[in-house]
């Protein structure tokens, strides 16, 4: 795939967006602004990049408690993400879900499930009603490999495949589920194998490739926007930095880290594109600018938000009598 | 019309949910009903017996045995759009769905900040009596109430199979209809034009003024049978159902204790921790000074429900249990 000057841009922009801000959430953590768990995606931002460019705003998404990536390139605004890290209530979820939880309901974002593989069902559900409803629009869900051993996996496969539901997979294999490698977890793990035996096409992709993840995610998307069913595609990615700012990383060798750090895909994708002439130095330079004044922006936004009054700590776990949605 | 002359059909609780759902399939194209053996099958107790011939298996639909996939594809379309049914066997079978129940639908409102609704309803059979041992018989409506997020309801009239599910499907939030297994057979009369009724309050079944008996579900018949004795020895017992676990609807058990100041909770689930501990517990942060005796609970024995007949029976709340435990409590003065 041969990307034209503004695609270019925009996934590279797309890619440094997730970078920038994350670095920014890390040092807000290291400062105490953030807390819970903090879940950084640094490393494979092509994933969430260029899959999101092949989707369309009637189609839903789902996400993981890894999810900042995925909620930046949905279009969700740098600030009311950081606000709900902070836990204002100028937050995307009101600071009810924190780095784990976002959500918007315009960007049809579903979240920020931290249950590994409790999107699934969800996902084939919510696929299953557009398709009762005659709607175009697909639902896509990510997960990561270690949710390919939850039985939800395995059910979630079987029904989308038996109702032939409008899915698609997206699953980011980064080798660990928390520190537990694939190979240490799964008897067979040729994931894409487990999607077929579910009668689910599929297909594993370089993750840290963003135009062959795009090319990948467009063919995918088709594939379901034309009736087919589910697709599946397995993304071979890495993160670069410890689970959650809790992890010591004792599971895996600085060398391997420095090995795929190697590989970064912004790194990758501007030294390919000023090569290739799609972008100029000065084009990145601009970038990284743009990017740079978002994040403060953000941050603004969420220092000078609100904390929501107590009282309304038990607001919203019902619907308000009269109110309709 | 008068009340007198009302037209009535004579029915059992079986016909009347089916009637429900039915009429809920009929009403609103977004109405679907799925879960283990709904369809071809007619529904493991055949409540949904008939329905997937008028309706077809888009709207009837069979599922593999997956109960967390298909609750949370339930909670997945009700998010989009639908107002979905799910039926789940037994609640023996649901806690292979809890994370989606709790994770999701319970939590998924709040959790957003408000934005999403989950306006879903689950069924399913609870309850001990059948010689099924311990993993078909257990009662776990007492828990799933423990959930803020969800509302639980427990029909035990027919007019309740009848009128709970339409209110409980036009609820934002996620239901969980629990149907105690013994009642599918109960017979009995209904109005011809029965139709939604409140999942908000309590019912007195039973007006009396010497104490309060408080149940909800397949218990409440062998409460109105202890209060037919009660009332041969000249002991006037009011009969509370619950109908909804969550939210709990004390004001009309409070009403009635300001009357009787004596109280029996009768619950078919483990004492420990159970409903009637939480109903306790609330007459004592808010009525302590009304009672004039102890209350008494009379709850599962703290058992996995065993197979034999006389054992089983042993474990579950029965007539002379109840009967006994109100007995003790109208001859007791402080």
């Amino acid at each position: 795939m041969t990307p034209d000057p503004e695609l270019a841009r925009k996934l590279l922009h797309g890619m440094v967006r997730i970078r920038r801000f994350e670095e920014k959430s890390a040092e807000l953590y290291s400062a105490g602004k953030i807390r819970g768990f903090l879940h950084l995606y640094i490393g494979e931002e092509a994933v969430a990049a260029g899959v999101m460019q092949a989707l369309r705003p009637e189609d839903a998404v789902f996400a993981t408690y890894r999810e900042h990536g995925h909620a930046l390139a949905r279009g969700l605004s740098a600030g009311a993400i950081m606000a709900e890290m902070y836990g204002k209530v100028e937050g995307c979820s009101r600071g009810r879900g924190g780095s784990m939880h976002l959500f918007d309901a315009a960007a049809k974002f579903y979240g920020g499930n931290a249950i590994v593989g409790g999107g699934l069902p969800l996902t084939v559900g919510y696929a299953l009603a557009q398709k009762m409803q005659q709607r175009t629009g697909l639902a896509a869900c990510f997960f990561g490999e270690g949710a390919v051993a939850e039985g939800e996996f395995h059910e979630s496969m079987n029904l989308a495949s038996l109702w032939n539901v409008p899915a698609l997979f997206l699953c980011e294999n980064n080798l660990y589920a928390m520190g537990t490698a694939l190979e240490r977890s799964e008897a067979d793990t040729d994931l894409v194998e487990k999607a077929a035996s579910y009668r689910v096409q599929g297909k594993s992709v370089d993750g840290m490739d963003v135009l062959a993840v795009l090319e990948a995610a467009q063919q995918a998307a088709q594939f379901v926007r034309d009736g087919n069913g589910p697709y599946f595609l397995e993304f071979r990615t890495y993160r670069f930095r410890a689970h959650s700012m809790f992890d010591p990383e004792l599971y895996r060798s600085k060398e391997e880290v420095e090995r795929w750090k190697q590989r970064c895909p912004i790194a990758g994708f501007s030294a390919r594109a000023i090569r290739e002439g799609w972008l100029t130095p000065e084009m990145i330079a601009a970038i990284e600018a743009e990017v740079a004044r978002e994040i403060a922006q953000a941050v603004e936004f969420a220092e000078a938000g609100t904390w929501e009054s107590v009282e309304m700590l038990t607001r919203d776990v019902y619907t308000a009598r009269g109110q309709t949605e | 019309m008068s009340d007198a002359t009302k037209a009535v059909v004579t029915t059992t609780y079986r016909a009347a949910l089916n009637m429900a759902l039915r009429e809920a399939l009929q009403r609103d194209p977004r109405v679907f009903l799925m879960g283990e053996d709904v369809g071809r099958y007619g529904g493991t107790y055949a409540v949904s017996k008939g329905l997937l011939e008028e309706f077809g298996e888009e709207r009837v639909r069979d599922t593999p045995l997956s109960e967390s996939a298909f609750v949370g594809a339930g909670i997945g379309a009700a998010l989009n759009g639908m107002l979905p049914i799910v039926e789940v066997m037994t609640c023996n079978f649901s806690l292979l769905a809890l994370d989606q129940i709790l994770n999701n639908a319970a939590t998924l409102r709040h959790m957003s900040g408000g934005q999403f609704s989950i306006p879903l309803v689950i069924r399913m059979a609870t309850g001990a009596g059948r010689q099924l041992a311990a993993q078909h018989s257990h009662s776990f409506e007492g828990w799933y109430a423990h959930i803020p997020g969800i509302r639980v309801v427990t029909p035990a009239t027919l007019e309740d199979a009848r009128g709970m599910l339409w209110t409980a499907l036009m609820d934002p939030d996620p239901v969980i209809m629990f149907e105690n297994a013994l009642l599918y057979n109960l017979e009995g009369e209904l109005a011809a034009d029965a139709g939604a009724v409140d999942i908000d309050r309590a019912a007195v079944r039973r007006a009396g003024s010497d104490l309060t008996l408080v149940t909800y579900g397949g218990c409440l018949y062998k409460t109105l049978q202890a209060a037919e004795r009660l009332a041969a020895q000249n002991i006037s017992a009011e009969v509370i159902d619950l109908r909804t676990l969550r939210p709990l609807d004390m004001a009309t058990v409070l009403v009635s204790l300001a009357k009787t100041h004596r109280m029996v909770i009768v619950d078919e689930g483990w004492k420990s921790g159970s409903l009637a501990a939480e109903i306790m517990a609330r007459v004592m942060e808010q009525a302590f000074y009304e009672l004039d005796a102890p209350i008494e609970r009379v709850c599962s024995a703290e058992v996995p429900i065993p197979y034999a007949r006389h054992l089983e029976q042993a474990a579950i709340p029965q007539v002379d249990t109840i009967f006994a435990a109100a007995l003790r409590t109208v001859n007791q003065h402080v």
